[in-house]
């Protein structure tokens, strides 16, 4: 299973600013090994941000998304101690979901 | 003799079943991902246009798009885009060189701002696109990067 995800999700001002780094190796399916056989794709291809039972984003993603993803956005309409859920899934249907408390 | 034509039509419509198969099942599997597929495969900016059902982009200086000028690794090319568009509903990032343009697509739910920032690959200088949606329409800015270490390949 995937490593945990790094969310942080602090207030400023009247809105939330979410932080995330996700680890996943983000293949492309074209980068070959040295001995020439191709790496099979694999990569997070859907990403759903969630708070108090409401998708805010919803990212589609191909293969140009860079390894380790790191997204960053603000929303409103949250206080402090609401959880944001973070959900994503891959090429390969592995899904990974974490938590964190908006500080 | 005529029995070894028989089977070999036999073979060939077999085959022919098993390739119009594959071909008929590819687009049912696509829909099962909520992903768009056809704009990931996509080429060029109208072609991902048109792969969401939009007509044309007006180039807007609302739409704010900041990345590096020169990017040394170009696996990592930091990306932020801002709509000040009212009513914006998605933000994508493309770019125009890679492999498939669209690199990543953005829908806001209610409440969110339209801001986002990520991390890109891009394969060889060139310009990144960020394409807005609003209720009316397509907007777009863009930017050159120069890359010196290409984001592919590695």
């Amino acid at each position: 299973m995937a490593d945990p995800m790094r969310i942080r999700a602090t207030m400023a001002g009247d809105k939330v600013d979410v932080k995330i780094l996700m680890a996943h190796p983000m293949e492309t399916g074209l980068r070959k090994n040295p001995d020439g056989t191709t790496v099979p794709e694999h990569y997070i291809d859907t990403v759903t941000v969630s708070c108090k039972g409401k998708t805010v984003l919803s990212a589609d993603w191909g293969p140009a998304v860079s390894k380790n993803p790191y997204l960053a956005f603000r929303f409103s309409g949250a206080a402090k101690g609401d959880m944001v859920s973070v959900t994503w899934k891959d090429t390969r249907g592995e899904t990974r979901t974490d938590e964190a408390a908006i500080a | 003799m005529k029995s070894s034509r028989r089977h070999f039509l036999a073979t060939v419509g077999q085959w022919a079943a098993a390739l119009a198969a594959v071909t008929v099942l590819r687009p049912i599997a696509a829909l099962a991902a909520e992903r768009n597929l056809k704009a990931f495969e996509a080429k060029s900016l109208d072609a991902v246009l048109s792969a969401y059902g939009g007509g044309s982009a007006k180039e807007s200086a609302d739409v704010v798009l900041t990345t590096p000028e020169i990017a040394e690794n170009g696996a990592v090319v930091p990306v932020t885009v801002e709509s000040k568009l009212a009513g914006t509903q998605s933000i994508s990032v493309l770019i125009e060189k890679n492999p498939g343009v669209l690199a990543a697509r953005f829908a806001f739910g209610e409440g969110v701002d339209a801001y986002v920032a990520t991390r890109v690959k891009v394969a060889e200088t060139c310009n990144l696109i960020a394409l807005v949606q609003t209720a009316d329409g397509y907007f777009y800015a863009q930017k050159p990067v120069k890359v010196t270490l290409g984001g592919c390949g590695g």
